[in-house]
């Protein structure tokens, strides 16, 4: 455990070394925030019938999004693993007293972790300055806030799973390229992140419903707002719940078996 | 051929301490520290010589590289290379020049030796059949004819650099400036890489000037060195000047039947000793070697000798020493 | 011009060392944006208008600006990963050759797998136009030419500032997207829907708006009146380059002045 422990330390101070960046992309997300919330703002003048989520609720999400990108976005990569990979030096992390999946959880959690500390609290703190209509606000009530916390964590959690099934994949295509491409793709549209789930036609909601990337942006962010009920969040968590012991074990078994592959080949 | 005449260059440096406070301070009134790294460089270098630029790291040889091949300004003055100034006529200037830069390189990786060749052609201008003869001179003289259409990414360094080499010539310049030309290669293409620059600097006449770490490379190619430290010229000579103004000491080893007597020569000391063997430092100012052998064969039943220079190494760390550099 | 096709080609050919990630990473750039446009269709079902325009005129805005995007992200490149070329020296070597600076840094670098992302343009735009009555005339034609062009030499422009900033400083240059990724987004949709201070920074001082808004006005007929004004504003669009040419020389010099 301390040898997690230690890792992410190291991950996190690093991360506070790149100031300039983190400036930066606290920028750039601010103005992506903000281009959105027009975008919507002007969708909506042009109807009159009520929608699925009002511009407002819309509007936190949108911050929200914004905020914490850096724990929903598929296509986090870390350059040090894929070299790991695709290089073979793989054998050398196999030396190593620790469990090879848990460890790379670890290192792609913290690095998930440091990036979002940095982003998350300046962007939402001017967000909640912003005059009306285009400020971000306090959730409705305290419930909705405990348990938008909570399934934002285990939506973190979930992330990384999946992530790691893109690394794991690479034991196979030795190139970062397909998967990547594959999951960020489908990923990112199928995660809400190109148009709000609630927006989208009804087919394409039950198809995004099957799949887990919604449970990591959509549903915590749509908590947050009042969007999603008490009763359908608290199943969905548990749906998170499933899906993340789905991923992690079928995770686990994959890697040994692309472990034992790798052994075999003599790499 | 190659004027150059007080370039004077200053760099401004940040300068930041540890600590949050100072990193918000100079976020606001930033402190700059001024580097002097070139301080009055003057030399003059004729057509056809061969000199060796050396110095320690920091020096300042590559920022003197980097002024007279035109890619940085100096604060002040004058530098003529063939009639122009480098850094006023840079295009001009530079199709004169010829540059290996020993670390990086100008070929385009992943494309076979030739087509960068070819595209260096066109970048140059270079008519047809001049570049047809140089091609075939510097392939057969370089020994690379049967690795031109391999990709670069999979030569060997020592292939790579002759490669090198050969691009920064095809252009026909009258100048070839050599950063480092043989880091990191093997023993075979290093002496491959200076009988060839050798060559062309009898053959055609190129003035080469070489900037290195390496001793062996300035003793095998520099008839003449110019030693820089501190951005200031501290000498400019001949090599066999240079070692006849440091190398003062001549070591004289001798082995001889067992003999236990005292030896003890005026000018000499010594350096070890054992019963069938000795080894004198000679001081050339105070006494001859041929004086310490006769007073020696007196002395004891000599079997064997040898004299011997000191390494130019050694005198070069002596050199620093001295400048304290 | 003949040396910069043989800088295209013997970059094309280093690529197609590497013709399975090239295909692969053809494919991602048809799709990422593809699936942009899929959305934008989608709110439009739910939506029908934006600010007064259809889906197929806003399509229109789309794939010109995903056109000029795709067309200058492949081409200029060289510019756009600039401060690698800074990091490594490698700029030392443009130096010591006998050609312009700006040619030079074009033809160090092509993204040939941006052809994936102008063949999903050329579908959107040709599925607007098909979908679109307009009454076509030479004038139409021309505007939309000098549209493309001018969204080609607004994102060049703005490539040319982010390399020459890398002459000072590399670190936090991502900001430059906010101009390059950000412009592109935002001329997704006509400049009217946005808020008035980004109408008038893109339409003042970085012109995106001449590449597709202003000029679409004449070619959909939404203007009466004097329409030829807005036939022109691509050309004046285009003048952006002058000073980011002007901006890249002033770097240079400081290049050569300091050598960082």
């Amino acid at each position: 455990m301390r040898a997690y422990y230690s890792l992410f330390k190291m991950r996190l101070l690093k991360g506070l070394q790149y100031k300039t960046a983190a400036l930066a992309g606290v920028s750039t997300q601010f103005f992506w925030g903000f281009m959105y919330i027009m975008i919507y703002q002007a969708f909506y003048r042009s109807t009159s019938s009520p929608q699925p989520i009002s511009l407002r609720q819309l509007i936190q999400v949108l911050w929200l999004q914004q905020s914490f990108l850096v724990f929903i976005m598929l296509w986090f990569r870390d350059r040090e693993l894929i070299d790991h990979i695709t290089s073979g030096s793989i054998s050398y992390e196999l030396c190593r007293p620790t469990d090879i999946y848990s460890f790379w959880y670890a290192k792609i959690l913290a690095q998930r972790l440091s990036g979002a500390m940095l982003r998350c609290l300046p962007i939402l703190l001017i967000a909640f300055l912003l005059p009306y209509p285009y400020n971000f606000s306090f959730p409705p009530s305290i419930s909705s806030f405990v348990l938008f916390f909570i399934a934002l964590t285990l939506g973190l959690v979930l992330i990384v799973a999946i992530s790691m099934l893109i690394y794991i994949s690479m034991f196979y295509t030795m190139s970062p390229t397909g998967s990547l491409l594959m999951f960020s793709v489908l990923g990112e549209f199928l995660s809400g992140l190109l148009i709000p789930v609630p927006l989208m036609p009804d087919f394409l909601r039950k198809i995004v419903y099957v799949f887990p990337f919604r449970y990591a942006s959509d549903l915590p962010f749509r908590i947050y707002v009042g969007n999603i009920g008490f009763k359908e969040a608290i199943i969905s968590i548990g749906v998170q719940i499933l899906w993340i012991s789905i991923l992690i074990i079928g995770g686990k078994l994959w890697m040994n078996k692309a472990l034992k592959r790798i052994i075999v080949q003599g790499g | 051929m190659i004027q150059v005449k007080s370039l004077n260059k200053t760099f401004k440096v940040a300068k930041r301490n540890a600590g949050i406070g100072s990193a918000v301070k100079s976020l606001f009134k930033p402190q700059y520290s001024t580097i002097h790294a070139l301080e009055d460089i003057s030399f003059n270098i004729d057509e056809g010589e061969i000199v060796g630029y050396i110095g320690p790291n920091g020096a300042g040889k590559s920022t003197t590289i980097k002024v007279i091949s035109g890619i940085l300004v100096p604060d002040s003055g004058k530098c003529d290379i063939l009639g122009l100034t480098p850094w006023k006529n840079r295009i001009d200037h530079v199709k004169n020049i010829g540059v290996v830069f020993g670390q990086r390189s100008q070929l385009w990786w992943d494309v076979p030796v030739i087509d960068s060749f070819n595209l260096l052609k066109d970048i140059y201008k270079i008519p047809t059949k001049d570049f047809n003869d140089n091609l075939d001179l510097l392939t057969s003289s370089l020994n690379i004819s049967s690795i031109l259409t391999t990709p670069v990414r999979q030569l060997s360094l020592g292939q790579r650099m002759r490669c090198e080499i050969a691009a920064s010539l095809l252009h026909n310049p009258k100048i070839l400036f050599l950063d480092e030309p043989t880091i990191g290669l093997d023993a075979v293409s290093k002496i491959a890489v200076r009988n060839f620059i050798k060559t062309i600097n009898k053959e055609k006449n190129v003035t080469v000037i070489l900037t290195t770490h390496d001793m062996s490379d300035i003793e095998a190619l520099a008839e003449r060195i110019i030693l820089i430290g501190k951005g200031r010229i501290l000498l400019d000579g001949s090599l066999t000047e240079l070692k006849n103004k440091f190398a003062t000491h001549k070591t004289l080893t001798v082995d001889f039947k067992e003999n236990s007597s005292d030896i003890n020569i005026e000018g000499t000391s010594i350096l070890s000793r054992s019963k069938e063997r000795i080894a004198l430092s000679v001081d050339l100012n105070k006494v001859k070697v041929s004086e310490v052998i006769s007073t020696l064969s007196n002395k004891i039943d000599i079997i064997d000798l040898s004299v011997d220079s000191r390494p130019i190494e050694e005198v070069i760390i002596d050199l620093y020493k001295e400048y304290q550099i | 011009m003949k040396l910069y096709f043989k800088y295209v080609s013997i970059l094309f050919r280093s690529q197609m060392e590497y013709r399975t990630s090239f295909i692969l990473l053809s494919i991602g750039q048809f799709f990422v944006p593809f699936l942009v446009f899929v959305s934008m269709y989608f709110l439009f079902q739910r939506f029908n208008t934006i600010g007064g325009w259809s889906l197929y005129e806003v399509a229109l805005c789309y794939g010109i600006i995903h056109m000029g995007f795709s067309i200058s992200e492949c081409f200029v490149r060289g510019f756009d990963s600039f401060s690698s070329l800074v990091v490594n020296g490698d700029f030392d070597r443009i130096l010591v050759r006998p050609r312009s600076t700006i040619l030079q840094v074009l033809g160090s670098k092509f993204e040939f797998t941006r052809i994936g992302r102008l063949s999903q343009a050329v579908i959107v735009f040709v599925y607007a136009l098909s979908n679109l009555n307009i009454d076509w005339n030479f004038n139409k034609i021309l505007t939309l030419i000098f549209m493309l062009a001018s969204g080609i030499f607004i994102f060049s422009g703005i490539y040319m500032i982010g390399a020459t900033l890398c002459f000072w400083t590399i670190e936090g240059l991502e900001v430059i997207n906010i101009f390059t990724d950000g412009g592109r987004e935002i001329s997704q949709y006509p400049l009217s829907i946005y808020n008035k201070w980004i109408k008038r920074f893109f339409t003042f001082v970085i012109p995106f708006g001449t590449v597709n808004y202003l000029p679409l006005m004449f070619v959909l007929d939404k203007v009466e009146g004097n329409s030829l004004i807005y036939m022109f504003t691509p050309l004046l669009g285009m003048l952006f380059i002058i000073p980011c040419i002007l901006l890249w020389g002033f770097g240079v010099r400081h290049y050569k002045s300091t050598g960082s």
